[in-house]
């Protein structure tokens, strides 16, 4: 049972890192019809800066710093993605085709430009010492940076949540995920709230990565293209737009792939396909998304 | 010499065309209509009516010319369109079926003052349910929500697309009497297929048929069954 409790929270702080990718590539895609699949270097880039502040800045080691790193790297993702959209993708709207090979294609250039200035070797980033400790639950022992990530993907959620639910431009959003034309027919400049989404999608994704530092015991040039495609499965399965759904589906899918990779020695990857098609098969508009009429 | 004074357009089209995925639905659109009245837009299905106000609105790739009050608006952005002071009742409403009725309507406000007293005074029902999912309103009760988010605002011009489509008599009552209202402020361009409601409300009519306009009048020509019959392929007369 204890190893089960384990592997269980492990596979929940698997899939708050997917779910902080995801959250973004969601969003995006439920209310631009954007398929990004540059997301990922948005996530290495935050990554990186991690890596860099920690490294460079204060490798003091202390707590302060990694939660100083951690806003930098969400910084950093987000203004990744916002030059993304104002540079690429705001003149490729409703041109899929396009939107998808443009995407493509930066996501290569990244891992390339990355791969040219910090090498192909997995860079260290040293978390701070006391998330080493370990947490007793029962009998079970979870490392406590398992927590972080959840704590942090909880943080953003509720975020999104009270953002969507109470602000004005969460109000756009969710009326332009159902209707983006009819936003513009009230007067509303809807590119403005394209512009906003790619933001915290970004920052989302730029927070993910540098967990993912700590997850993967540092980062590499295609740290990002790892996380992607289980954020993609993660947003179909959770159903497009939906952040709840997300959240719900990175669960399901961190769990599934952890305990399946332990308990059926390397199906954990080829199970969360099943779940893929399962739920494509059962509910294709995915576990919250709206039926596409 | 004529001395005729020509006054000024609320709404000028001049040639405007739409081609959408290789289909010319407006072929050399041409009207203007009075400030200050209702004026009906007619014609069979599918000859453009719609599309005529989606191309003023901007939801629409088009060509040509279309002036409000003068100025030329066929170069600005549709939310650019809707801000310079006109409002749009889309066909089939279009609510955002998964907000509340209040997040309808505070989602369309453009004013700093927006009209509430006068949408919730017409529409009271709204007031009732403005905490309910839009999506749940009976269709009757969708299209206040879409007419009363056109009239938060103080516009200038009101396009409006068949607003009593699949109502019953008594609301199609209850929208003729808030467009009453909504004209003793703003100019109207009313696509409508139920006849004795333009003519209960429009001054002029404007008939479309293929894409362009066939005829521009007063809603008495259509008392004459002959007239409707041609024009709208409906029996007209004393409906």
């Amino acid at each position: 049972m204890e190893i089960f409790i384990t592997l269980f929270i492990t596979g929940v702080g698997l899939g708050a890192l997917y779910f902080l990718v995801a959250a973004g590539l969601s969003l995006i895609y439920g209310l631009m019809d954007v398929l990004n699949f540059a997301h990922g270097a948005f996530l290495t880039a935050g990554a990186y800066a991690t890596w860099y502040f920690t490294t460079y800045v204060r490798a003091d080691g202390s707590l302060t710093s990694y939660a100083i790193s951690l806003l930098i790297a969400g910084l950093v993702g987000a203004l990744f993605a916002v030059a993304t959209e104002q540079i690429l993708i705001k003149y490729l709207y409703n041109r899929h085709i396009d939107q998808a090979l443009v995407t493509v294609g930066l996501g290569f250039v990244a891992a390339s430009a990355y791969l040219g200035w910090f090498g192909t070797d997995p860079l260290v980033v040293l978390p701070p010492v006391d998330l080493y400790n370990v947490v007793q639950i029962g009998d079970a022992f979870v490392g406590l940076d398992r927590f972080l990530y959840i704590g942090v993907a909880a943080i953003v959620l509720l975020a999104n949540f009270l953002m969507l639910r109470y602000t004005r431009i969460g109000l756009i959003i969710r009326a332009g995920v159902e209707n983006r034309n009819m936003v513009t027919a009230l007067g509303i400049d809807v590119r403005k709230a394209f512009t906003f989404v790619f933001f915290i999608g970004g920052f989302a994704a730029g927070l993910g990565g540098a967990l993912a530092t700590t997850y993967a015991s540092g980062v590499g040039p295609t740290l990002g293209d790892s996380f992607l495609i289980y954020a993609f499965i993660t947003v179909v399965i959770g159903g497009m737009g939906s952040v709840p759904g997300t959240a719900i589906a990175a669960v399901l899918v961190g769990t599934t792939q952890v305990l399946v990779n332990y308990y059926v020695q390397g199906l954990g990857d080829f199970v969360v396909v099943l779940l893929l098609a399962l739920v494509l098969l059962v509910r294709p508009q995915g576990l919250l998304g709206k039926v596409v009429r | 010499m004529n001395l005729e004074v020509t006054q000024e357009k609320a709404l000028e089209l001049s040639d405007v065309h739409v081609t959408i995925r290789g289909s010319h639905i407006l072929q050399g659109v041409n009207f203007g209509i009075e400030p200050g009245v209702v004026t009906g837009l007619l014609g069979r299905n599918g000859v453009g009516k719609s599309t005529t106000l989606r191309s003023i609105v901007g939801l629409v790739p088009r060509v040509g010319s279309i002036k409000l009050f003068g100025k030329e608006i066929s170069n600005l952005k549709a939310h650019e369109v809707i801000r310079s002071g006109v409002s749009f009742v889309p066909e089939d409403r279009e609510i955002f079926s998964t907000l509340t009725v209040l997040e309808n309507l505070k989602l369309a406000e453009r004013d700093k003052q927006p009209n509430y007293d006068i949408v919730y005074n017409l529409f009271p029902e709204l007031l009732k349910r403005k905490n309910q999912r839009a999506g749940t309103l009976s269709g009757g009760q969708q299209q206040m929500v879409a007419i009363a988010r056109a009239l938060l605002n103080n516009s200038n011009l009101l396009l409006v697309d068949e607003p009593t489509k699949g109502l019953a008599p008594r609301l199609v009552t209850e929208v003729a009497d808030a467009l009453e209202v909504a004209a003793k402020s703003a100019t109207i361009l009313l696509v409508e297929q139920n006849l004795p409601l333009v003519k209960r409300i429009a001054k002029n009519i404007i008939v479309m048929d293929q894409g362009v306009v066939v005829h521009s009048g007063s809603p008495m020509d259509l008392e004459n069954a002959d007239f409707a019959q041609r024009m709208l392929g409906v029996s007209g007369g004393s409906h």
